[in-house]
């Protein structure tokens, strides 16, 4: 059934629903790729084959009964180790769940299952998707399908090498700060931070409440479309969810670019931008150009307070979400102590890893007495004076344009050690997150080590439509699809 | 604004974490080179301008309030470290 591996998710669909490969052959032949690229890549934490397997008979019996089949009937779909999947390991990348298995679904997860997706495994990441390259992953080092010995972006590199290696046609990334987009950039893919509010965090391992948003990424445009459709919506169980009608994305993708107009901010086109970097994305900006699109240059004057904003607040954030890890209700418990206090320090101790020790370790300090109101205080309004940059911006724009990060992938440990430098790949995506707007990254052009670039769109608050359209456009002209990584290569 | 070894040391200790004295010497390092990047925030003056906690998605989190099932108090500890006749278990809290 090679048809079906590597095919889109209108392809696998439309196979299922009239009978010319049920749902296990299409099951069967990515679990195959899957288990033929793995060694390599390592995109998977965990491949659930049996239940994978289960779901897919279900489908094929439901078509064969006559029953009405899902949006998503028989489409395999990858999912990011930081969202809970009823009774299968959920680790977040981290030693601390090693053993959590979760009672419930994400909302996310109930809707796919519901639409009729097979989900075939759990995608590896950053732990507690705190990171740009999941080489902050306990377990594995995930490898960019494009060069094995670069990094795949982080933190849902997992999420984003499983796509991009034809293991799935689409998965479920989580993104806090670029975590979509960054590794949607450095695998070729594209792949969506959805507005605040989108997509219920039910069931979505908290890191920073504020900005955390699932989104979908896929091979294409379209296919992100689709996955969006399926997750997106008010759910009574996320307070933060947004209770508004959900459009019909598929609708918006024909509708092209002419008239369309585009901010190109200039402070995203300053020094530390890699030039292949920036031809590729001015050449996608020529493109948009050519389809009837009018670009003007733009300031958003408080990009260059972005990354500390950011880093104070994910911080802060985080310091109080992952005081819950305490070893008494789940997760890791340090063995042989027997008083509370030093049960606490030793289970933290021996379950987080560096990284995250120092996100807690920030957090807790810029909360901490004295100096709430120099950082986190400050912060949160310098938070505003970024989201007022966006307003003001999208007053006489439909859409604004940037690259999506500084650099191509980057190669194994070469920012692992300096983690400022590692926060500052995230400067073009964490402004979002801040606030609060819908993303996307599409894959723009190819620097000369055949490493792919990526170009982010930006949306008006719940305005996923006009970032899905100007993508749809852009990736017809721009026709990178097509180019695959072979798998084999360095660089 | 520096940070020094014994502050590390403190805030460790409000975060229920445990340091080498090597680990401490490195994170007071590094606090350092991000709190100096943190600090061009002070270029702003922020004096007249609300902060922003999230951005409000419009949602309603009220609802009436009616009992609707949960998870059952079985599953509720099926993955807790140690338990017993349907209670958490903990080493001993008062001495």
């Amino acid at each position: 059934m090679s048809g079906a591996c590597g095919g889109t998710i209108a392809e696998i669909r439309s196979l299922v629903s009239s009978g010319q490969a049920s749902a296990v052959e299409i099951c069967r032949a990515h679990l195959q790729r899957a288990r033929d690229v793995e060694p390599r890549v390592k995109a998977f934490r965990a491949l659930l084959e049996e239940s994978a397997l289960s779901q897919a008979e279900t489908i094929d019996r439901d078509r064969r009964e006559g029953r009405p089949l899902g949006p998503l009937a028989g489409v395999p779909i990858a999912v990011k180790d930081v969202l809970c999947t009823r009774g299968v390991p959920t680790t977040c990348g981290s030693l601390i769940l090693r053993n959590f298995v979760p009672v419930y679904d994400a909302t996310c997860v109930a809707r796919l299952r519901q639409a009729g997706a097979v989900i075939v495994g759990k995608t590896n990441m950053d732990e507690f998707a705190m990171g740009s390259s999941t080489e902050n992953s306990a377990y594995e080092k995930t490898c960019n399908p494009w060069a094995l010995d670069r990094v795949p972006g982080g933190s849902s590199g997992g999420s984003a090498a499983a796509v991009a290696a034809g293991e799935v046609p689409a998965s479920l990334g989580s993104d806090t700060g670029g975590s979509i987009r960054q590794p949607a950039a450095f695998c070729g893919i594209p792949g969506m931070k959805p507005t605040y509010g989108r997509v219920s965090r039910y069931g979505l391992v908290a890191f920073a409440s504020s900005l955390d948003q699932v989104g979908p990424l896929g091979l294409t445009v379209e296919d992100v479309a689709r996955v969006l459709q399926v997750i997106a919506g008010h759910d009574p169980l996320d307070s933060t969810s947004a209770p508004l009608p959900v459009p019909d994305y598929l609708a918006a993708l024909g509708k092209g670019a002419r008239g369309l107009r585009i901010g190109v901010p200039k402070e995203y086109f300053r020094s530390g931008l890699d030039p292949e970097v920036e031809t590729a994305v001015r050449s996608g900006l020529k493109i948009a150009e050519r389809l009837g699109a009018r670009l003007e240059e733009i300031s958003l004057p408080h990009t260059e307070y972005a990354i500390p904003t950011y880093y104070i607040i994910a911080t802060a954030e985080a310091s109080s979400n992952l005081a819950r890890y305490d070893g008494v209700r789940y997760g890791h418990r340090a063995h042989d102590v027997h008083q509370m206090g030093p049960l606490y320090v030793r289970t933290r101790t021996e379950g987080f890893g560096s990284e995250v020790k120092r996100r807690v370790m920030l957090g807790t300090y810029v909360l901490s007495a004295g100096y709430y109101d120099a950082y986190y205080l400050k912060g949160q309004k310098v938070r505003t004076l970024i989201r007022q940059d966006f307003e003001r911006a999208f007053e006489k724009l439909d859409a604004i344009v940037t690259p999506t990060s500084p650099t191509p992938a980057f190669r194994f440990g070469e920012k692992v050690d300096d983690p400022l430098a590692m926060y500052l790949s995230d400067i073009f995506t964490v402004t979002l997150n801040l606030a609060g707007l819908p993303g996307m990254s599409i894959p723009c052009g190819l620097t000369r080590d055949h490493l792919p670039v990526g170009m982010q769109i930006i949306g008006r608050r719940f305005d996923e439509e006009m970032v899905l359209r100007l993508g749809a456009a852009l990736e017809g002209e721009i026709k990178f699809g097509a180019r695959r990584p072979s798998l084999d290569g360095t660089s | 604004m520096a940070i020094a070894k014994q502050e590390v040391r403190h805030i460790a200790k409000l975060a229920n974490l445990d340091f080498s004295e090597e680990e401490i010497g490195r994170f007071t390092q590094q606090f350092n080179s991000i709190l100096e990047y943190v600090a061009r925030l002070d270029a702003l003056d922020t004096s007249a301008i609300e902060p922003t906690s999230h951005v409000d998605s419009g949602s309603h989190a009220l609802r009436d309030d009616v009992l609707v099932p949960s998870i059952s108090r079985e599953e509720a500890l099926a993955n807790a470290p140690e338990s017993e006749r349907g209670h958490f278990k903990v080493p001993k809290v008062i001495g």
